[in-house]
């Protein structure tokens, strides 16, 4: 029985992490621009599906992942200077049905692309599952779990370390203060989509060997960053990191211990309890906390 | 503008000899579904554009009700006209439960909440088998009737549901003259002023989530009753974007807003699933969700008061302060 609890934990760290990145994403985007993007899933999906047809070209996988992350960031970058900017002083209504726009603009635009078929991506690495414990893991979660792990270390880095990534954290934290002391929303606002189609783009990769990839694939992702985002708080950037985890490790569990068919309305469920009964989050429990 | 006095009761009378000048029940099916919608709409459009905030999850209010008049008449035999009033109640009742924690919060939380109920009440209507039938539905719903009326053809339906959505247009129209609609009017002008003249602004805004969830519920109702079939399909998420789309097309806070948004974007749904499958061979109706997308990033960017330039402006002539409050 033990085997299996962590076996369960280990597949609902990996699939958490994936929701991860796509809160941390999501809530970004949102410190920095007032924004709930809601095409952040398309963003999953079209880095998934990129990354399949350019490695299906020949290329390196390696290269294949870098090249589909860096044009999912231009494509972010440029939907934010095509679709944002023009009605950045737009109410929040305006802005979020703007962003639905893009999504189901940008899922049709998959449809068109790569139409209703599934795609798939061989696992990164070969070999068998691992048996640790007595429970066996497959060996893409590793590399899931740990590009997860470099993904947001960079994050971190680029926060801490540059100059571009202090005035995104200044805006995170502090969105008039940072312009207050001569931080340009605009460009922050610009870079936050660039970043969010980069991490999105990433997420999708990195989950691409484990399930299939379809033009449709973002919307339900979406929905759990979103949601890992509400148990956070949609306020600070470890809480949804936080959120992702917890989200990925209940669904895990739920799925293995219930029923496997409880696995998609679970987490719209914990949305809806969240909202109801404690709308800034669960870290709101353990007192508010920056960043 | 009395002097047009006579131009509405005309158009009106035009309006309704339309059942005995179109023959086809295909363009009498679409003037229905029209009127349908744009009773979902003029809820929606009270929501968006006075109370600003916005709702993914109308498919959902309108499923509810669909499903409750389905369930209540084929399965507990209850008489139509007690089904369909539950069918408005209990979207209505969803909504205060949804509604009452979400509204305080910004108007992102509402949206994510709706959302999620959007998309959990379409998965129970696919996965609830005893209950909703699953993905093949129910059918044999009754026809609605009330008193000796029942109203079994589509002529029929026609003016039922065209009277509905004349009867929630006047409603709407004297709400928004009335006290509340001065108030919900504040709101949409600066929440905060609204505040500091002593308006509960986040029981308003519940109020009208639920004034809308009442109306979705309402036009299931109805669509339960006119198809007398029913099955999870048209109640997914694309439907509540949908519902958004028609709200913006026709213009927020406008009098025929919710009319021309309705009527523009099932016009164009039913010109794009007849034009793309001839511009892309094979194509699937799918395709058109993304000419919808479209339309609402440049709608919201370019025209975000909708194309209901034409309709009334339901806020009548403002007295202008003598200093503008930024």
């Amino acid at each position: 029985m033990s085997d299996q609890l962590l076996q369960l934990l280990f597949t609902g760290l990996t699939l958490g992490s994936i929701y991860s990145l796509i809160a941390l994403a999501l809530v970004t985007t949102f410190k920095v621009t007032g924004i709930l993007n809601l095409a952040q899933g398309e963003f999953v999906a079209i880095g998934a599906l990129l990354a399949i047809s350019l490695y299906a070209t020949g290329i390196p996988m390696f290269a294949a992942f870098i090249l589909a992350i860096i044009l999912v960031a231009i494509m972010g970058g440029c939907l934010e200077r095509a679709a944002i900017h023009p009605a950045r002083r737009a109410s929040g209504l305006t802005l979020i049905i703007i962003t639905l726009g893009l999504s189901i603009s940008l899922r049709g635009l998959a449809l068109l692309i790569w139409g209703t078929d599934t795609y798939s991506l061989p696992a990164f690495s070969q070999g068998g599952p691992l048996i640790i414990g007595g429970a066996v893991l497959n060996p893409q979660s590793f590399w899931i779990l740990g590009l997860a792990v470099i993904t947001l270390s960079v994050l971190y880095a680029f926060l801490g370390l540059t100059y571009a990534g202090k005035a995104v954290k200044a805006a995170v934290i502090n969105r008039t203060a940072a312009r207050l002391v001569g931080i340009n929303p605009n460009t922050i606002s610009f870079w936050a989509f660039v970043g969010s189609g980069a991490l999105g783009a990433a997420a999708g990769i990195f989950i691409a060997p484990v399930t299939m990839s379809t033009y449709d694939m973002g919307f339900m992702l979406a929905i759990k960053g979103f949601v890992a985002a509400v148990i956070g708080g949609l306020n600070n950037i470890g809480g949804a990191v936080l959120g992702g985890l917890l989200l990925g490790v209940l669904e895990s569990y739920s799925a293995g211990l219930i029923s496997s068919g409880l696995k998609d309305g679970l987490a719209i469920i914990i949305l809806l309890v969240v909202l109801m009964v404690k709308p800034h989050g669960i870290l709101g429990l353990l007192g508010e906390r920056k960043i | 503008m009395w002097s047009k006095s006579l131009l509405w009761p005309a158009v009106i009378l035009l309006f309704l000899a339309l059942p005995f000048v179109i023959d086809s029940n295909y363009y009498l099916s679409i003037l229905i579904v029209i009127g349908l919608y744009t009773i979902i709409v003029q809820g929606l459009g009270i929501l968006m554009g006075y109370a600003g905030q916005v709702s993914f999850g109308h498919a959902g209010f309108f499923g509810l009700g669909g499903y409750t008049v389905a369930i209540l008449t084929t399965r507990f035999d209850w008489s139509p006209v007690f089904a369909l009033i539950a069918a408005v109640i209990l979207p209505g009742l969803i909504a205060a439960i949804i509604g009452r924690p979400t509204l305080k919060l910004r108007e992102l939380y509402l949206a994510l909440g709706t959302m999620g109920f959007g998309i959990l009440i379409h998965t129970l209507f696919n996965e609830g088998r005893e209950l909703t039938g699953g993905p093949s539905g129910i059918s044999g719903i009754p026809y609605l009737s009330i008193g000796g009326l029942s109203f079994d053809s589509d002529i029929k339906f026609f003016y039922l549901v065209w009277a509905v959505v004349l009867l929630v247009l006047i409603g709407i129209n004297n709400l928004i003259r009335s006290r509340v609609g001065r108030a919900l009017r504040a709101i949409s002008e600066s929440e905060h002023a609204a505040e500091t003249a002593g308006i509960d602004t986040g029981k308003l805004k519940l109020k009208a989530f639920i004034f809308s969830a009442l109306l979705a519920g309402l036009a299931g109702g109805l669509y339960a009753f006119y198809i007398t079939f029913i099955s999870p399909s048209p109640f997914g998420f694309h439907t509540s974007v949908q519902f958004v789309l028609m709200a913006v097309v026709g213009g927020l806070g406008t009098f025929l807003g919710p009319l021309l948004g309705a009527a523009l974007v099932v016009l164009l749904g039913e010109l794009l699933r007849w034009v793309i499958p001839l511009v892309i061979p094979g194509a699937g109706g799918e395709y058109e969700i993304i000419f919808f997308g479209l339309i609402l990033v440049f709608l919201m960017i370019f025209r975000p008061k909708g194309l209901g330039a034409f309709g009334k402006n339901l806020k009548p002539p403002a007295v202008k302060p003598s200093v503008a409050p930024e």
